[in-house]
């Protein structure tokens, strides 16, 4: 079966907009992704049909808003390969998700002094800060991978050592595009008795996840890059690690019973879902996974494998310019950064944008990252299941005309 | 085409080319401000002690509209009396919080009538407005207020 990159275009309303006169060129669905019909379609009839609180209404409406919720939660577990749909948390976004591990599984562990915990130089902040704030906490020793000139781990084969605790380690790069073959960390991390987390935000939405491969104790996404709102994101963890962690966030909806002089709580996922969680939103993240699943992760893989196959020819063409990480499709996905000689990324993505072409410039929130590659920021071009060679053609004319304007 | 109200030649010309660039000794105030929204960094300094801003030097690292913002304030400013300083630097923060509407006056704002088109790309106005607001922080230091400006939103 072929990919039929116009059929999928012709399903999201927002790409036949135009962006300062010129036909809209959405090249940062790494930042996040535009919505297909199907999903707003699927958020308004919710909204409109069968809006009420969840896990809480004996009424009509509260019924069939709690079973489209755990509809989605079902289907979200079953696109990433877990056996049961209790191991699959909803959160606000990647960051909350990240956030709850390093604050109950931190607790769970009793980290102390001379505990480690590694990460490593090509991560998001979110990947790093709440590290920094645990070992804060703790008093345990943040390590970290270093990245090589070509945009991979750095092995490292003393960093996993019987003093590690947590590994946590981005699947695929925000700034790189860097797929990471993570399956020697996770087994060196369980050799030594060390959990394994990795931020799946970039992966999730772009290739297919299998847990049970992956290996990991814990992974990491977010709604919005693949397709779905913003607003809900979602943490898998293994069952039997979950139901001895203690809750993150408390209030409503995670508790067992309370009286004024204490309270035990729920099992898990309830116990991480504290309050109203993103209802509406779960259902949109579920229709999103409907979509994915109808074209199929492998084609749309592969498709944004040409893509950016496509984009590094094209890119290596142009006067000037720098890509940053790997130089060839293999084991990376499509996201691509990259430097213009002489030409600040802020400016870059302004001339781009008055030719109607949406990248993202700066530090993509990932400093340490930039830093590496001895630069303050970065463009990045990012793309999708909708992105068409037509596109990066226009990307490549826009930088034409950032070297005329700076030339 | 829209950009060129944001690529003005003059602010080209003052990227390519800035005035007064480079940190400077003596100074009597400094002051480093980052945009942590996307990284650029500027570090200002003032020597101020005979009363007006004999020198103001600086140097960072970002794009063309902070970077030829810090050669345009250094041209405007230097060599001027606190209160002379006060008011321009009040009248380009007025001009770049104006969202356009805001007419700029050549005799007080020089060169700097060229970030008139600036004011009308909201993401943009922070990064004009960073060595303005880093000078105002090193004057600070330097024991000379030049806040005359209504506090800063943008």
């Amino acid at each position: 079966m072929t990919f039929d990159v116009a059929r999928v275009r012709a399903d999201f309303p927002i790409l036949s907009r135009e962006v300062n006169g010129h036909p809209l060129v959405y090249l940062d669905s790494a930042n996040t992704s535009q919505k297909p019909a199907q999903v707003i379609k699927a958020m308004r009839l919710h909204n409109e049909r069968h809006n009420g609180n969840v896990s809480r209404s004996v009424h009509t409406l509260g019924t069939e808003a709690t079973s489209a919720y755990e509809d989605a939660r079902g289907k979200v577990a079953a696109f990433v390969g877990a056996t049961n749909p209790d191991e699959i948390v909803f959160t606000k976004n990647s960051t909350e998700a990240i956030n709850l591990v390093a604050h109950s599984l931190g607790q769970h562990l009793a980290l102390k002094p001379g505990d480690e915990i590694v990460i490593s130089e090509m991560e998001h902040h979110s990947n790093i800060v709440p590290w920094q704030l645990l070992c804060e906490r703790t008093g345990a020793t943040l390590r970290w991978f270093g990245v090589t000139d070509e945009g991979r781990l750095a092995p490292d084969d003393t960093l996993i050592n019987e003093r590690t605790k947590i590994v946590s380690v981005v699947h695929m790069s925000n700034v790189l595009g860097t797929i990471n073959d993570v399956s020697g960390i996770v087994a060196r991390a369980h050799e030594v008795g060390a959990l394994v987390m990795l931020d799946c935000s970039q992966s999730v939405p772009h290739l297919p996840v299998d847990v049970q491969t992956l290996g990991a104790d814990f992974i990491a996404f977010t709604g919005h890059k693949m397709l779905g709102p913003t607003g809900i994101g979602v943490l898998w963890g293994r069952y039997g690690l979950l139901s001895v962690m203690p809750p993150f966030l408390a209030g409503g909806s995670m508790i067992e019973t309370v009286t004024m002089n204490g309270t035990t709580y729920a099992p898990p996922p309830a116990r991480f879902e504290a309050g109203t969680p993103p209802i509406a939103e779960a259902v949109g993240l579920g229709a999103a996974v409907d979509y994915l699943n109808a074209l199929g992760m492998e084609a749309i893989h592969q498709h944004e494998q040409d893509i950016t196959a496509y984009a590094l020819k094209t890119l290596a063409d142009v006067p000037g310019v720098r890509i940053f990480g790997p130089s060839t499709p293999e084991g990376r996905g499509g996201t691509l950064s990259f430097g213009v000689d002489g030409v600040h990324p802020h400016d870059v993505g302004q001339i781009l944008d008055a030719l109607g072409v949406e990248v993202r410039v700066g530090h993509h929130c990932a400093k340490p990252t930039c830093v590496r590659f001895g630069v303050p920021a970065m463009t990045r071009a990012s793309f999708y299941l909708y992105t068409t060679t037509d596109e990066i053609d226009a990307l490549a004319r826009g930088l034409d005309q950032v070297r005329k304007v700076f030339g | 085409m829209m950009l060129d109200g944001l690529y003005q030649e003059i602010i080209l010309d003052h990227y390519k080319h800035p005035h007064g660039r480079g940190l400077r000794d003596p100074f009597d105030g400094e002051a480093h401000h980052v945009n942590p929204t996307c990284g650029d960094e500027i570090t200002v300094r003032v020597a101020a002690a005979s009363g007006e801003f004999s020198d103001i030097s600086y140097d960072g690292l970002g794009c063309s509209i902070s970077q030829a913002s810090a050669s345009v304030l250094y041209e405007l400013l230097s060599g001027r009396t606190a209160s002379e300083a006060a008011g321009i630097h009040d009248a380009f923060v007025a001009l770049m919080q104006g969202r356009g509407q805001v007419e700029p006056d050549e005799d007080v704002l020089g060169d700097g009538i060229a970030f008139a088109g600036v004011a009308k790309f909201p993401a943009r106005v922070k990064c004009a407005l960073l060595p303005w607001m880093a000078f105002q922080d090193a004057a600070a230091r330097a024991g000379v207020d030049v806040s005359v400006a209504p506090e800063v939103k943008a």
